[in-house]
């Protein structure tokens, strides 16, 4: 079911992950067979409960796995027509696929233009263009400019910001983005989020997002997928997914069906899983 | 009391205290960003002493080609160093590294012996005058320009970290390995360069200690006296291995004043940083600058 309508265009593919199953610690069974499609220029989402294995999928696709013990057992991660499965993280991000991680992981104890400058560091651009980037960050963060103390100082937004401004000093064709709005309060998740978008269209950087904040992340997305323990179990554009009853039910709150008691419902959700 | 003398030996703490400085820096670069404890730092200092006496009294080159070319051999062997021994040991357990690092420093001592005797070799003349005049004192030309290579040093330092690409991956990664990796930072050329710079840094320092007082495998002390410095100044922090290496020389010095002025016990200029690492475990165990998770080995 993970057939994605648009994957018939491949010409347009940039990112293509084939039924992969990635395994912790070389017992621990985490993806079972995950396959997803990102469409050049698309923002597509990720969404799906605690555990269900999206973060995972992120890392198995930016090669970071390998630093946390894990291993892509079987299937492939083809971008751009070449097999990226257990790469080194290095060589992926010089190939073009950035990952923002969860938590935002800036680097506390530098500057703001420090952790910038960082981002570049797999570019072999002269000075003045990678200056000319961090300007250009700066005006699409412009509340950055003003910190010039630690970047560890800076409050949770300031530092998501960084966290995506670091991204895009690296040039990249892809951004994974790892729960952008964890921490944040709904306004400034809002702000990120409007960012983000500008970012997809203006500068034309794919990106796959992983939420657990469904409302958000179906609003600005062209395409999502639903994962459950390991599994995609749901796909499709934002207006199927967001006409979906299921959808509706279990990540956007409230069902368009006539009124349950919450009693009913509580049953109701547990009878009702995809898998 | 004898002013002059006291200022006299201040001056040579002062001078030593760099050098400490330098190679404790050297030992925290190392430290920060490998996260291992580097017990044969000291034994960097007398392979590059050696090389270069070799370099200059074997092949008679002039001593800055010579000095050059001991450059080049220590790049290549901190380089060596981190690949073929070091990297099969990333995941091991703390305690199974510091081993190997005692190891090599026991190897490197035994080898240079073997190669090069036990007796005190001195330098060929590397300076036209020996002494020069300084504020009404007569100092060697060689603290001098031990004192301008240390200074030299922890500017090239400074800049590094502050504004060089490479300085700032290595910082990313003594902060977090996994951040640096989604950053596209090679971990692993990161720690080859962290061992190869600390050899070569390592290796200036042995170079002017061996112009001052002859090569002989006393350079490895050094290597010893880096530990009161560096928990001095604190474990994780390059300003603190500076401030660390030069109370540690000047206390020193303030010691073998003291001895020769009152106690007489003959030797408590070589025990005192020892004191002091012990007194300061017990009352800051961090250090002056360190942070405070650090983990204790």
């Amino acid at each position: 079911m993970a057939e994605a309508a648009i994957a018939n265009d491949n010409a347009d593919l940039m990112l293509s992950v084939n039924n992969i199953e990635v395994v912790y610690n070389e017992v621990i069974l985490v993806l079972r067979g995950v396959s997803l499609d990102v469409p050049k220029g698309a923002l597509v989402t990720l969404l799906g409960p605690n555990g269900a294995g999206k973060s995972t999928t992120l890392k198995a696709i930016s090669g970071l796995l390998g630093t946390e013990d894990g291993e892509v057992t079987r299937g492939e991660v083809i971008y751009n027509g070449k097999n990226v499965a257990n790469g080194s993280p290095d060589q992926i991000v010089r190939d073009g696929i950035f990952q923002v991680m969860e938590g935002r992981r800036i680097i506390e104890d530098m500057t703001v233009i420090e952790n910038l400058r960082l981002g570049a560091y797999t570019r072999k651009d002269s000075n003045a263009e990678i200056k000319a980037d961090i300007e250009k960050v700066f005006h699409y963060f412009p509340r950055l400019k003003e910190r010039t103390g630690l970047a560890g100082y800076l409050s949770g937004g300031e530092q998501q910001m960084l966290a995506i401004g670091r991204a895009i000093m690296s040039k990249p064709d892809m951004i994974l983005l790892d729960e952008p709005s964890m921490g944040l309060s709904p306004l400034l998740v809002k702000e990120v989020f409007e960012i983000i978008r500008t970012l997809n269209k203006e500068l034309g950087i794919t990106m796959l997002l992983v939420e657990q904040n469904a409302n958000m992340a179906l609003k600005h997305c062209d395409y999502g997928y639903i994962m459950e323990s390991g599994k995609v179990v749901l796909d499709g554009t934002r207006e199927e997914l967001l006409s979906n009853e299921d959808v509706k039910e279990f990540y956007l709150g409230g069902g368009g069906e006539e009124r349950k008691s919450f009693k009913n419902l509580k049953s109701y959700k547990r009878r009702k899983r995809w898998l | 009391m004898n002013w002059d003398l006291l200022i006299q030996l201040l001056m040579n703490g002062l001078i030593i205290g760099c050098l400490y400085g330098v190679v404790a820096m050297c030992f925290v670069l190392i430290y920060k960003s490998t996260q291992i404890v580097n017990f044969a730092q000291g034994e960097f200092l007398l392979i590059g002493a050696w090389v270069c006496w070799w370099f200059l009294t074997t092949w008679e080159l002039p001593f800055i080609v010579g000095f050059l070319f001991t450059l080049g051999f220590m790049t290549v062997f901190g380089i060596a160093l981190q690949v073929i021994v070091l990297r099969p040991m990333i995941g091991e357990p703390i305690i199974s590294v510091i081993m190997v690092t005692i190891g090599l420093s026991l190897f490197f001592q035994a080898s240079m012996k073997w190669m090069f005797g036990v007796n005190v070799q001195p330098f060929p003349r590397v300076f036209d005058t020996q002494t020069v005049e300084f504020l009404g004192f007569q100092v060697q030309t060689a603290y001098i320009m031990s004192l301008v290579i240390s200074l030299f040093i922890m500017v090239g330092f400074a800049w590094f970290f502050k504004t060089s690409k490479h300085g700032l991956a290595m910082r990313a990664t003594a902060f977090d390995q996994q951040v640096a990796q989604s950053l596209g930072i090679s971990v692993k050329n990161v720690f080859a360069m962290a061992w190869a710079i600390s050899a070569v840094v390592s290796a200036v320092a042995g170079v002017v200690i061996g112009i001052v007082n002859g090569v002989s495998d006393t350079l490895a002390f050094i290597g010893i006296k880096v530990f009161p410095a560096v928990i001095l100044g604190g474990l994780d922090s390059i300003i603190g291995a500076i401030v660390g290496g030069i109370i540690i020389g000047l206390l020193e010095n303030f010691a073998e004043f003291t001895d020769s002025q009152w106690f007489h016990v003959g030797n408590l200029y070589t025990i005192a940083p020892f004191y002091v690492l012990v007194i300061i475990l017990m009352i800051k165990p961090y250090g002056l600058f360190g942070t405070k998770d650090i983990e204790r080995v």
